[in-house]
């Protein structure tokens, strides 16, 4: 009775791991990018480093530091305007992927640039010693000393992006999270939250151990 | 070569201004191996880091065959500094590369072409010694095997000139002397213009030509690093010297000797001898040696002798007197 009824819902399950997946994707692809620029010019523009500027690093820094400080859900709602100029709905994966992009951006940065600040200055500076551009710099020295530390970011981000994608689910991002709500907690159904907890445990335990097994191989020190 | 003109450079600490530098004007010329030597906190290195702008003056000019860079940036900059090379005290290799992507750095980032980067590197290993290492990565070297990458690498560009900062300074004996022969050795073969920093006058007088000592920023004293060796006049460099020499006595010789004891230097390796007797038949005084070496510094040997000088007050002054006439310089430890 209990496993036919888990059954009927399968169309569901679908449909709700492949919102899931499209908030996941979409968000992260987005966040890794923004994140890494935007981490790498809160590092390059502290003191002593080739972008210095502090009025940058600083406005940067305390712009990130607001964001950061907002809960996730104040935010959602917050940047319901701009999703919906963006997107032109605020229901959906896409439109939830708007503030889960802007919450893991500024997340994803304040991690780069602590990875970033790993790398050794003494390294730094024996290349800009050579006549190295800011450029080269970034691609020959802080990316390949960096990596590890940036891809265990990237494991984090995702993950903290399961979290949070649950979340924007409830306020119309469908989703694994919207289901859990749904059926779990509306319908007293158990089983189903109990189904969609597992899964989000299996989606989280895959993406770290692909995650540490790169940064692990990329670890040369 | 490399002239520094009247250099400051300034930090803006927390509470007050510090003048790491202060008005340093210095001159090295082509194939100088000029040695910069001076205690803990003197601004040797902050000196040094302004010859490639990795420090820029606050005052002053840094002149480069007769080009004043004071004010390069963007890629004029960086072409002057790609033929400047530099080796550290912490080695500063790229740890996720091989040693030979570490040597090939310097030449990829100016645009060498492929061919002529790998034949370049090749050379240099040899060079330095570590060709069996080639695809090795920093972590499974051994520090000296760090810094002959980091020598090797410096050298990439070809540059002209090699700035050194306490190359040596996290190496045990033995390797410090193999690193400071291979520099010498560097340098003979290729003729390059070295700078050197280092806090101890053993090492400026292994490799060294010419050496500035820097006290708080200032230089207190330049010259011929024999010379230096030889009358040093400002009491740091006395002091320096005096700890690279060696010449230490045990107290129970000194407490228990009669009549004066002095310190001789003289140069040269048999000028002493005459010196002793004629003294001994002068003055009618007793002269026993108690300690003494010869040092090689650039080949030329430097002779320095603790005597203990006895016999009546007169001919003692007198025999004392007539060191000094004849010999570098005379120090009175006590007597
Ligand atoms: N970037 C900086 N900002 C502020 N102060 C600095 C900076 N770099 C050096 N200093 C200060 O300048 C002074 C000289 O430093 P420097 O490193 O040149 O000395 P040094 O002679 O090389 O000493 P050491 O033998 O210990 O290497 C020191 O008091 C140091 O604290
Ligand atoms: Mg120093």
């Amino acid at each position: 009775m209990g496993n036919q009824y888990l059954l009927s819902l399968w169309p569901d399950f679908l449909k709700a791991f492949w919102e899931t997946f499209q908030m996941l994707g979409i968000s992260l692809v987005l966040s890794i990018d923004a994140g890494f620029v935007l981490g790498l010019l809160l590092f390059a523009s502290d003191r002593g480093l080739f972008w210095e500027n502090r009025l940058l690093h600083n406005i940067s820094g305390f712009l990130i530091n607001v964001i950061r400080s907002t809960p996730f859900v104040i935010l959602l709602v917050l940047l319901l305007p701009l999703t919906q100029r963006l997107t032109g709905t605020t229901i959906g994966p896409v439109a939830a992927s708007v503030s889960l992009t802007v919450a893991a951006i500024v997340f994803y940065a304040r991690l780069v640039q602590a990875s970033l600040c790993e790398v050794d200055r003494g390294v730094i500076e024996a290349a800009t010693a050579f006549g190295a551009s800011p450029f080269q710099i970034i691609k020959e020295v802080l990316l390949p000393e960096a990596f590890p530390g940036l891809v265990r970011g990237v494991t984090v981000t995702a993950i903290s992006l399961v979290g949070y994608s649950a979340m924007a689910g409830i306020v119309g991002g469908g989703g694994v999270g919207d289901l859990a709500i749904r059926f779990g907690y509306y319908r007293y159904r158990t089983d189903v939250m109990l189904v969609t907890v597992v899964v989000l445990i299996i989606i989280v335990q895959v993406i770290q151990i692909i995650g540490d097994k790169i940064a692990r191989d990329a670890d040369k020190k | 070569m490399v002239t520094i003109d009247n250099v400051s450079v300034e930090f803006h600490g927390t509470q007050r201004l510090l003048r790491a530098v202060n008005g340093v004007s210095l001159s090295i010329r082509e194939g100088d191996v000029f040695g910069i030597v001076g205690t803990s906190g003197a601004g040797k290195s902050t000196l040094l880091r302004t010859i490639n702008l990795l420090q820029k003056p606050t005052f002053g000019r840094v002149v480069i065959d007769s080009v004043d860079i004071t004010c390069y940036s963007g890629i004029d900059l960086r072409r002057v500094r790609q033929k400047i090379g530099m080796i550290f005290q912490q080695f500063n290799l790229i740890h996720t590369k091989t040693v030979f992507d570490n040597v090939a750095f310097p030449m990829r980032i100016a645009g060498k072409p492929q061919t002529e980067i790998a034949k370049r590197v090749l050379y240099l290993l040899e060079l330095v010694g570590l060709l069996d290492k080639i695809y090795a990565y920093p972590s499974k070297l051994s520090g000296g095997q760090k810094q002959r990458v980091g020598i090797a690498r410096a050298l990439a560009n070809d540059p002209r000139i090699l700035l050194c900062d306490e190359p040596a300074s996290a190496l045990d004996l033995e390797t410090t002397n193999a690193i400071l022969d291979l520099l010498k050795g560097i340098h003979r073969k290729l003729g390059i213009t070295m700078l050197l920093i280092s806090h101890e006058m053993s090492v400026i007088k292994k490799v060294c030509t010419r050496v500035a000592v820097m006290s708080e920023g200032v230089v207190v004293e330049e010259g011929n690093v024999y010379n230096i060796f030889a009358s040093p006049q400002h009491s740091l460099t006395q002091s320096l010297v005096a700890h690279s020499l060696d010449l230490e006595l045990p107290e129970r010789v000194l407490g228990s000797a009669k009549g004066a004891l002095v310190k001789a230097v003289y140069k040269g390796i048999k000028a002493e001898e005459p010196v002793l007797s004629d003294a001994i038949r002068e003055f009618g005084v007793g002269i026993n040696v108690l300690h003494g070496k010869i040092e090689y510094i650039n080949d030329q040997p430097l002779g320095v002798l603790i005597l203990n000088i006895t016999g009546n007050e007169q001919g003692v002054g007198q025999t004392i007197e007539y060191l000094r006439t004849r010999t570098a310089s005379v120090e009175v430890i006590h007597g």
